[in-house]
C-alpha cells in the first residue's frame, strides 16, 4: 500500500471499535493488539458487518465484544473450528480468529494443526503472552521451561512450544510475527494477513503486565527480523526451527491455494433426489 | 530507524501532523477509559485532561489543512522515527494504581518524541514551506514539553508503596 | 405416523457365510428382488471384528404388510460355511418349524443348530459353484433362497442385471447360471417355506434409518454438515455427502467430534441449518459445546445413532442407553430438545421436524436414532413429506440499537444474520444481557434463563409429540427402535382379544406432562420397555411426569434386539392376562 491522494477512507479505526470498555490490565499487551486490528480493517476498508472475530476462552479472547463486527466468544481451544465452519458456509465474510497461547496451543492445539492443515482463508492472531493469565498464571505451552509458578514451582522443565514451526510443518500460508510494543508494524502484519488468501497465522508477543512484569524486557529483545520473508518451506523450516523467538515481520510466505467447498448447482426441489429410494 | 525522513510536501507533513494528534488523542481517551474501569478516578481525569488538549491540537490542525487534499497514508508508512506515532503515549507503561505523576512522565515522554520527530524534518532542510511548517510545530512541541514539565513540578511524586494491592488478582473465567 | 395395525404374516431368511462368501450383497440382492415382487421386508445384518473376510449374516424379514421389527425365528437359514457360528448363533432362532440349508463339504452342522430341532437340508453350494464358470456360493444360495419362497424368476432377473452391470457380462452370466443351478437343486428336493402374500403396490421404497435421517435432514432445510466418522453413524454422513451437494450444500470431514460440533455451531451462526451424526462416545464429547448452542442460541442438530454403550461398548449392536446424557448432558441448566425417531421410516420425519424445530426455537437439538434403526433396510411405502422447513426467526429491519436477546412473550428473540448492517452482536457462552455483553447479574441469569426456557415451553409441538394408539386401560411406553417390536407384539395380543394402549413419545425434551396426562388417562397400569440395563427411560418416566398409576418396568441391555414373541410374553405376564 502506498501514499496516494485518495478520498477519505471509508471507515476509521475508531469505527470498529465498539462502545464496550475492555478491562484487561493497564499496561496488557492486548490494548495495542485491539488498536492494531482496528487499523487493519480501516486500512482494507472492511464493513464491520462483513467482518466476523471468533475467540475462545482467556484474556486476549475477550476481543470480539470490543469490535463493531459480528463476533463468536465460544468455549476454550475450539475458536477455529467455529471460524471454520463459519467461513466455509460463508465465504463472503472476512474472518478473523483471536486468541492466547494457552486457548491455542494447548486444548485448542489440534485445531490449530488441522486448520493450518486446511488452510481456509482466514486469519489467526494469537496474542502470546507465555502463561495463562486468565486464571491466574498458571505456565502455557509457550512459557519457558524454567519460569517458576505455583502449579510448576521451579519451572515445567518441559521445552516450549514452537507454534511457527508447527504452523508451517502443519500447511499455514502466510506466517508471521508481531509485538504488542510495535503497534503500526502489527497492524500491517495483520492486514497483510488477512489480505493474503489462505490461513494467515500472525503470533503477537503481548506481555502480560500482572503475571509476567518480566516481559517488560521483551522491547529491547524483538528485532526486525534479519532476512525478508521466504518462499521456500525447507528454508522457512531451518529459520523457524533456529528462531529465538523474538524476529519481527513475516517469516514465511506460502503460495498454497486456500481451500473452499465445491459450488454445487441445487436442484429445484428433493423430488428427484428422491427417486434413488424408489424400487 | 530512518535517518531520513522522507517527508517531501506540505500535505504530507500535514497528513502526519493529523495523525499525529488524532492518534495521541485517542490513546489519552482510550488511556482515561482504562483508568476509570479500574477505580483510579485521579489519574482517569489527569488523561481526559490531556485528551482534550490534544483535542485541540487535532482542532488545529484541521484548520491548518482546510482546503488543501490530504494524502491518505497506511499506518505503517508514516515516517515515524522508530515506526512508532510520536505524540501517542505508549500503553504499556501503564499500570492501573499509576498516579497523575506517572501519567505525566508518560505525557512528556510522548511529548519528547513529537518534538524530536519535528526538529529533524526541520532540520532536514534549511528553507522552504517544509522547513516554516516543521519549525512552527516544533516550536509548539517545545512549548507543550515545558507545560508538561511545569505539571510535573507541581504533581506529587508517587508514594513509595504505590503500587501495593494487597489484594490477590481476582480469578474471572 | 404409525405403521398399521395388523397381524403380518412372514418369513425370515438368514444368510450366513465368511471370508469373502458375499453374504451381506446376497442379502441385499434379495430384498431388492423381494421388494419389486411385492413384499414388504426389512434387512439387517450382524458381523464379525474383521474388516473384511469376516463372519457375517444377513437377516431378512419378508412380510404382506410394512414391517419394522424382526422376525421371531428363522424360517430358512442357509450356511456358506460355519465359521464362528457360535459367535451369533443366539441372533438366528431356529425352531423345529426352521429350515436349515447346510453345505455338507463344510462339515457337520454345529450343535447348537441341531439342538433347535430344525429340518437340515444338504445342498452342496460348493460344488455347484464350481460348476459353474467363476460361479459364487451367495448366487447359489440366493437361487436356493428363492425357490424355497416361490420369489420370482424375472425379479430376481432383474436385480441382478443392475447390481452386476459394473462387473461385466460375464459376471452376469456366471451369476444366472449359479442362481439357476440352486433353484434347481432346492427343487429336486422338494423343500417348500410357506411365504407370506404379495401384495400390490406402487412407488415403495427401500431405505435404511440412516439414509432416512439424511433425507429427513434435506427435507428440513439442513445444507452444512461437519462430522466425524463414528460406527453406526458413518452411512448418514456417506449418503448426505453427494446428496447435500445435489441441493447445493456440503459436507466437511472434521478432525473430531469437538470440531464438528463447533464447526455446525459456527456455520449456523452464519445463517445456515446445519447437523452433525456421531454415536455415543462422539456425543459425550460434544457435551459442553451442545451448551454453548444452548446459551448463545444458535440452533444445531446432533443425531446419535446410539450403539451398545458404556464407553467404546459394542460398536456395532444396538442399545437405547444414552437416553441419560441426551437429556442431562449439559451442565448447568441448558434446556434442549431430544428427539427420537420410532422406526426406519420415522427417521424421515423426526429428523425433518427436529430440524425445524431446533431453527424454530434457536435451540440445539439430540436425535437419538439407534445401531438398529440406523443399520436397518426396510421396504416400505414413500414417508409422507408434512413441509416442515427450518424457519429461523430473523430481524426484518434493523433499527437502532438492536438487541439479539431481547425478551419476548414466545422466548425467542431475532437473529441477525452476519452481513447485515446493524445486526452485530457477539455471541456468547458468557452468561448476557439482552444486547449479549457478558454479564454475571442476577436479573440478566434470570432472564435469559427463563427466554431459554420459555422457547420451549411455549412452542406448539401438536401432536408430534408422541404416537399414541390403541385403547384400555393397559398402558405400554416405549421410545425409538423397542417401538416396532411393541406394535407387532400388541396387533397380536389384539388379534386374541387382548387390548393395550401404546404410547411412544417421539418428543423426549421438553417433557410434555400434561400431553402425557391426557394420554394416560383412565390407564390403571403401564409398562415401559426398553434396551437399558439401568431402565433409563423407566426413571425419565417417574423423574418427569407425575403418572396417575404405578409403572413397572421391562428392560434389558443390548447386544440383542426384542422380539415380538419375547414382549408379547412379557406384556401378557405383566397384564396377569
Amino acid at each position: 500500500m502506498s501514499v496516494n491522494s485518495a478520498a477519505a477512507p471509508a471507515f476509521s479505526a475508531r469505527d470498529y471499535k465498539s462502545d464496550v470498555k475492555p478491562v484487561w490490565c493497564p499496561g496488557c499487551g492486548d490494548y495495542t493488539v485491539l488498536s492494531s486490528i482496528t487499523k487493519a480493517f480501516a486500512e482494507l476498508a472492511l464493513a464491520p458487518e462483513e467482518v466476523a472475530v471468533i475467540s475462545g476462552i482467556g484474556c486476549s479472547s475477550r476481543m470480539p465484544a470490543y469490535l463493531n463486527t459480528y463476533g463468536f466468544h465460544g468455549v476454550h481451544g475450539r475458536s477455529l473450528a467455529l471460524a471454520t465452519g463459519l467461513k466455509l458456509s460463508r465465504p463472503d465474510l472476512t474472518v478473523l480468529v483471536t486468541g492466547g497461547d494457552g486457548d491455542g496451543f494447548s486444548i485448542g492445539g489440534n485445531h490449530f494443526l488441522h486448520a493450518c492443515r486446511r488452510n481456509v482463508d482466514m486469519t489467526y492472531v494469537v496474542m502470546d503472552n507465555r502463561v495463562y493469565g486468565m486464571t491466574k498464571g498458571q505456565p502455557s505451552p509457550t512459557t519457558e521451561p524454567d519460569w517458576d509458578s505455583a502449579l510448576s514451582p521451579g519451572g515445567t522443565g518441559l521445552r516450549p512450544f514452537n507454534p511457527l514451526v508447527i504452523a508451517l510443518a502443519s500447511g499455514a500460508n502466510f506466517i508471521a510475527r508481531g509485538f504488542s510494543g510495535d503497534p503500526n508494524g502489527t497492524a500491517k502484519l495483520i492486514a497483510d494477513a488477512i489480505e493474503t488468501p489462505g490461513f494467515s497465522f500472525v503470533e503477537v508477543l503481548s506481555p502480560c503486565v500482572t503475571f509476567r512484569p518480566d516481559q517488560r524486557d521483551w522491547k529491547s529483545m524483538v528485532r526486525p527480523a534479519p532476512v525478508d520473508p521466504t518462499e521456500d518451506i525447507g528454508q522457512a523450516a531451518r529459520r523457524l526451527m533456529t528462531d529465538d523467538g523474538f524476529n519481527l515481520g513475516v517469516l514465511y510466505r506460502g503460495r498454497r491455494k486456500p481451500y473452499k467447498l465445491a459450488e454445487h448447482d441445487a436442484i429445484g426441489d428433493l423430488s428427484d433426489l428422491e427417486q434413488q429410494f424408489a424400487i | 530507524m530512518n535517518t531520513k525522513i522522507d517527508i517531501s510536501s506540505v500535505p504530507d507533513l500535514l497528513a502526519h501532523v493529523k495523525a499525529m494528534e488524532t492518534e495521541a488523542m485517542e490513546r489519552y481517551q482510550d488511556l482515561a477509559e482504562q483508568m476509570e474501569v479500574h477505580h483510579n478516578s485521579e489519574t482517569a481525569e489527569l488523561f481526559r485532561k490531556m485528551a482534550h488538549v490534544e483535542s485541540l491540537h487535532v482542532a488545529k490542525v484541521l484548520e491548518r489543512a482546510k482546503g488543501i487534499d490530504l494524502p491518505h497514508i497506511s499506518p505503517w508508512e508514516y515516517q515515524w522515527i522508530d515506526g512508532q506515532t510520536p505524540e501517542a503515549a505508549t500503553a504499556e507503561d501503564t499500570h492501573y494504581l499509576m498516579t497523575p505523576h506517572h501519567a505525566l512522565r508518560l505525557a512528556l515522554s510522548a511529548e519528547k518524541r513529537a518534538l524530536e520527530f519535528f526538529t529533524r524534518v526541520a532540520a532536514q532542510s534549511e528553507t522552504g514551506v517544509i522547513h516554516d511548517l516543521a519549525s512552527e510545530l516544533r516550536d509548539e512541541e517545545q512549548e507543550h514539553v515545558e507545560l508538561i514539565k511545569s505539571w510535573l513540578d507541581k504533581t506529587a511524586e508517587p508514594d513509595e508503596g504505590w503500587d501495593d494491592d494487597p489484594d490477590p488478582p481476582m480469578l474471572q473465567e | 405416523m404409525s405403521e398399521p395395525d395388523q397381524i403380518l404374516s412372514s418369513v425370515s431368511v438368514a444368510i450366513t457365510g465368511s471370508g469373502g462368501a458375499g453374504v451381506i450383497t446376497a442379502g441385499n440382492m434379495l430384498l431388492e428382488a423381494a421388494a419389486k415382487a411385492g413384499w414388504y421386508g426389512l434387512f439387517t445384518r450382524s458381523s464379525g471384528p474383521q474388516i473384511r473376510g469376516g463372519e457375517a449374516a444377513a437377516m431378512i424379514r419378508l412380510a404382506d404388510g410394512p414391517v419394522a421389527a424382526p422376525g421371531d425365528i428363522f424360517d430358512i437359514l442357509i450356511a456358506i460355511d460355519w465359521h464362528n457360528i457360535e459367535r451369533f448363533a443366539i441372533e438366528l432362532p431356529l425352531s423345529e418349524t426352521s429350515v436349515v440349508i447346510a453345505d455338507p463339504s463344510q462339515g457337520e452342522v454345529p450343535e447348537v443348530i441341531v439342538q433347535s430341532g430344525a429340518r437340515i437340508v444338504e445342498i452342496p453350494l460348493k460344488d455347484l459353484a464350481k460348476k459353474v464358470r467363476k460361479g459364487r456360493q451367495n448366487m447359489v444360495a440366493l437361487g436356493v433362497i428363492s425357490a424355497l419362497i416361490g420369489l420370482d424368476d424375472g425379479v430376481v432377473d432383474q436385480v441382478m442385471v443392475h447390481v452386476l452391470a459394473k462387473r461385466g457380462e460375464e459376471a452376469l452370466i456366471a451369476s444366472r447360471e449359479a442362481v439357476a443351478s440352486g433353484r434347481a437343486a432346492i427343487g429336486e428336493t422338494g423343500t417348500r417355506v410357506a411365504a407370506p402374500e404379495i401384495t400390490e403396490g406402487d412407488g415403495r421404497w427401500m431405505i435404511s434409518g440412516n439414509e432416512a435421517a439424511g433425507l429427513g435432514a434435506l427435507r428440513g432445510g439442513v445444507r452444512f454438515v461437519a462430522a466425524y466418522p463414528i460406527t453406526p453413524a458413518t452411512e448418514v454422513l456417506e449418503w448426505m455427502a453427494p446428496n447435500l451437494q445435489k441441493v447445493g450444500g456440503s459436507l466437511v470431514q472434521a478432525e473430531d467430534e469437538l470440531a464438528s460440533i463447533n464447526m455446525i455451531i459456527g456455520a449456523s451462526y452464519g445463517g445456515t441449518p446445519s447437523l452433525t451424526a456421531t454415536s455415543g462416545p462422539g456425543l459425550a464429547l460434544m457435551s459442553e459445546s451442545l451448551g454453548l448452542a444452548v446459551a448463545s442460541e444458535v440452533p444445531v442438530v446432533v443425531i446419535d445413532v446410539m450403539r451398545g454403550g458404556p464407553s467404546t461398548g459394542i460398536p456395532t449392536k444396538s442399545e437405547q442407553s444414552d437416553l441419560n446424557i441426551a437429556l442431562f448432558g449439559l451442565h448447568g441448566d441448558a434446556p434442549h430438545l431430544v428427539v427420537a425417531p420410532n422406526s426406519v421410516s420415522d427417521c424421515v420425519f423426526s429428523t425433518q421436524w427436529a430440524v425445524s424445530v431446533a431453527e424454530a426455537t434457536q435451540t440445539p437439538t439430540i436425535i437419538l436414532s439407534d445401531q438398529l434403526l440406523g443399520q436397518t433396510k426396510v421396504i416400505a411405502d414413500p414417508p409422507v413429506d408434512l413441509t416442515f422447513v427450518a424457519k429461523r426467526l430473523t430481524p426484518d429491519v434493523i433499527n437502532e440499537g438492536f438487541q439479539r436477546y431481547a425478551a419476548s412473550g414466545s422466548g425467542v428473540s431475532a437473529m441477525s444474520v452476519p452481513g447485515t448492517a446493524g445486526g452485530q452482536y457477539t455471541a456468547d457462552g458468557l452468561e448476557h444481557d439482552e444486547k449479549g455483553l457478558p454479564s454475571s447479574q442476577v436479573n440478566d441469569h434470570a432472564a435469559q434463563l427463563d427466554k431459554r426456557a420459555a422457547k420451549l415451553d411455549t412452542y406448539d409441538f401438536g401432536d408430534h409429540w408422541a404416537d399414541i394408539e390403541g385403547q384400555g386401560s393397559l398402558a405400554v411406553i416405549c421410545w425409538g427402535s423397542t417401538t416396532a417390536t411393541v406394535r407387532e407384539a400388541l396387533a397380536r395380543l389384539s388379534a386374541e382379544g387382548k387390548n393395550f394402549r401404546l404410547i411412544s413419545p417421539r418428543l423426549l425434551a421438553p417433557a410434555r406432562p400434561a400431553e402425557m396426562a391426557a394420554a394416560l388417562e383412565g390407564v390403571d397400569r403401564a409398562l415401559s420397555i426398553e434396551l437399558s440395563h439401568s431402565a433409563q427411560f423407566n426413571h425419565y418416566l417417574k423423574g418427569h411426569f407425575d403418572l396417575p398409576c404405578p409403572l413397572q418396568s421391562h428392560h434389558r441391555p443390548g447386544p440383542l434386539p426384542f422380539r415380538v414373541a419375547e414382549l408379547c410374553d412379557v406384556i401378557t405376564d405383566w397384564s396377569g392376562s
